[in-house]
């Protein structure tokens, strides 16, 4: 239903219609990313001059900057924007990835228990930044950054070990869902004995990207950087795995190496954006969607234009909760399940009127 | 001659030390709850609060309108009520506080906000208010911080002295009687134990926990516990009390059949549960109820 258009079903056809679009297509992606990129510019002026502050407030001080304003411009709006833009465009990636490598429309970053793993992780260092046992103070010392992608990346490795290697996808997907639920009741438990940390745990399970500095911004930034490195070598072989796995192996590809790395890669990129900002819900589900619904792409486009689309996505989400309820805001992963939800749901509905 | 040259450079000498050791002291090092050496050049004169106990510690050394802001729960005293809000400790609003331009943040222990605020070159204070001695505590090191260390020594004695005879007060009302009592903070239900704050003040008004120390400041507890050790008065919000008798088995509980019940307003509340400079007004409160309802 929600399949990748341009599939074809023979390998040949398959290369004809590549064949035959490729001008096309070239244009359309070109037009489309231009298109994103002048929207995140857009974004990013606007996510400039909306603050706690009224507008004219902000264009006064683009214009007149005083030492006040410059920190609330360059050191607290600006970072938080493109940080925003980097964990949209992490998400986005490591869906489009996820959707490729399960063959699966509804697969998205968090299936590995990554999500699970993190919140774990921030609850222990939460209680053990007040704790006096020794054995716990080293999690206090990590912070709750560290925590969390601790948590997410010793998530993967216990999906992995439970499915017993990555031989089949199946089993990889049963067993995330098995990581992720044990883990998250173990968090639960946490969460009982310790009804104090329930507000702190609270903001991280709902995303804020209230605190992205540049620091977090350099970090982000590089781990995109890193991620898109394997998404792009293997994006030929998430091409060939479309035609099915037989196929797939029939022309040469090695399954293993590309699901470990493209399983690396996921869980690190995910790690980075839960420790930054939480959890983030349905914007690495939705960004590969749009780009499917707007242009015909073939893997290697589709890596390129989803972070994009997720950056562009995340970033509109953050305008949107520090502008409704100004001068408070609204947890940014709040408002991404609200409008991500309609859009799935709205999907679905046109697809079966199509039908 | 020589005797006045030497007597001069005596002189000299004194008077560098003396400066010196006054300009020493208006410089300190304060260690905070979250292990971070703060060092103090001079008086804070634009403070932002973000904890309500902090606020009116604040405010009981005379220095309220020392502040700029406070935490979106801070409600008291009126004056610190109508300041602007910065959020709560997980949602503050950083560009409020960099643009009311605070020279010191006052806060309970929340790694993100320090580290953030750090970067930003604010400088903040954590302190974690959390038992009846955090409060003395709490009291003389915001008057240190604010150069107020005398008026901080007298409200610390005239709060150590009105509990401690609130205190004995009740004592000698009830004459070796020791109720036992149950103060529910929610309906999960989530007790205080005596190891929490208010539960040491239901301990200094001489009542017996029905929870037990080693379950922890604020256990979620089985129903079931509350029916096997049954308390002679429960302190319930007002909104719960009606319908404790439905809980299955807390019908046949005492306090419950004989009403034995204590609710406070939220303002009152606000006095019970925050460990600041107002304990006495609602350990008072604590006494007044449990003076009426005890059997």
């Amino acid at each position: 239903m929600f399949g990748a258009r341009g599939t074809v079903s023979t390998p040949r056809a398959a290369v004809l219609a590549n064949r035959a679009t490729r001008l096309g297509a070239a244009n359309g992606m070109a037009l489309w990313l231009m298109g994103c990129g002048v929207l995140t510019l857009l974004l990013t002026a606007c996510s400039l001059v909306i603050g706690t502050s009224s507008i004219e407030t902000s264009w006064h001080w683009l214009w007149m900057p005083d030492e006040q304003s410059a920190v609330v411009l360059w050191q607290i709006r600006l970072p938080r924007t493109l940080g925003a833009w980097c964990v949209g465009a992490l998400l986005g990636l490591c869906g489009a990835t996820a959707q490729g490598l399960f063959r699966n429309p509804l697969a998205e970053p968090y299936l590995l228990g990554t999500a699970s793993g993190a919140a774990l992780g921030v609850a222990i260092s939460l209680i053990a930044v007040d704790s006096t046992i020794g054995e716990l103070a080293w999690a206090g010392r990590l912070g709750l950054t560290g925590a969390a992608c601790i948590g997410a990346i010793g998530a993967t490795f216990l999906t992995i070990a439970l499915s017993r290697g990555v031989l089949q996808t199946t089993r990889l997907l049963l067993a995330g869902i098995v990581v992720a639920s044990v883990l998250a009741a173990a968090t639960s438990l946490i969460l009982l004995t310790k009804p104090d940390i329930f507000r702190a745990m609270q903001t991280f399970l709902l995303g804020s990207t209230a605190f992205l500095g540049w620091p977090s911004v350099a970090l982000l930034g590089s781990v995109l950087g890193i991620c898109l490195v394997p998404g792009l070598l293997w994006s030929r072989g998430l091409d060939a795995l479309t035609l099915g796995e037989d196929t797939a192996r029939s022309l040469g590809l090695s399954l293993p190496i590309l699901r470990l790395a493209l399983l690396g890669m996921i869980s690190l990129g995910t790690a980075a954006t839960v420790g930054e900002v939480g959890v983030v819900m349905f914007v690495g589900l939705m960004a590969p969607h749009v780009v499917r619904e707007t242009l015909s792409v073939n893997h290697r486009q589709l890596l390129i234009a989803a972070p994009v689309c997720g950056g562009a996505l995340l970033q509109a989400a953050d305008l949107l909760c520090r502008w409704i309820i100004r001068p408070a805001e609204l947890p940014v992963g709040a408002v991404t399940a609200c409008v991500g939800g309609a859009y799935l749901v709205w999907l679905l509905w046109r697809r079966n009127r199509d039908a | 001659m020589k005797g006045t040259r030497l007597a001069t450079v005596l002189l000299l000498v004194l008077a560098v030390a003396v400066a010196a050791s006054a300009a020493h002291a208006e410089a300190f090092v304060l260690r905070d709850d979250a292990a971070r050496q703060v060092s103090f050049t001079r008086d804070p004169q634009r403070i932002i609060t973000m904890l309500p106990s902090l606020t009116e510690t604040v405010c009981a050394l005379d220095a309220c309108d020392r502040l700029v802001a406070t935490d979106r729960y801070s409600n008291y005293p009126a004056q610190a009520e109508a300041l602007p809000k910065a959020g709560g400790l997980d949602d503050v609003i950083l560009e409020l506080i960099v643009s009311l331009r605070p020279d010191l943040v006052l806060l309970s222990r929340s790694q993100r906000i320090t580290e953030r605020l750090a970067d930003l070159g604010i400088q903040s204070f954590v302190l974690n208010s959390e038992s009846y001695a955090d409060i003395a505590r709490s009291i003389q090191i915001i008057g240190r911080i604010l150069g107020a260390s005398a008026r901080a020594d007298t409200l610390k004695r005239h709060i150590a002295a009105t509990v401690e005879d609130i205190g004995a007060r009740a004592l000698a009302q009830r004459q070796g009687l020791k109720p036992s009592v149950y103060f529910e903070v929610d309906r999960a239900p989530y007790a205080a134990g005596p190891a929490s704050f208010i539960g040491e003040l239901l301990t200094r008004l001489g009542t017996r926990n029905i929870v037990t120390a080693d379950l922890g400041p604020f256990p979620k507890l089985n129903p079931e516990y509350v029916v096997r050790h049954p308390p002679d008065v429960i302190f319930v919000a007002a909104s719960d009390a009606e319908q404790l008798a439905e809980r299955p088995g807390w019908g046949q509980l005492r306090a419950v059949k004989e009403r034995r019940f204590c609710s406070f307003t939220s303002r009152v509340t606000d006095t019970i549960v925050r460990p600041g400079p107002r304990v006495a007004e609602g350990m008072q409160a604590l006494a007044g109820c449990l003076a009426r309802v005890a059997p």
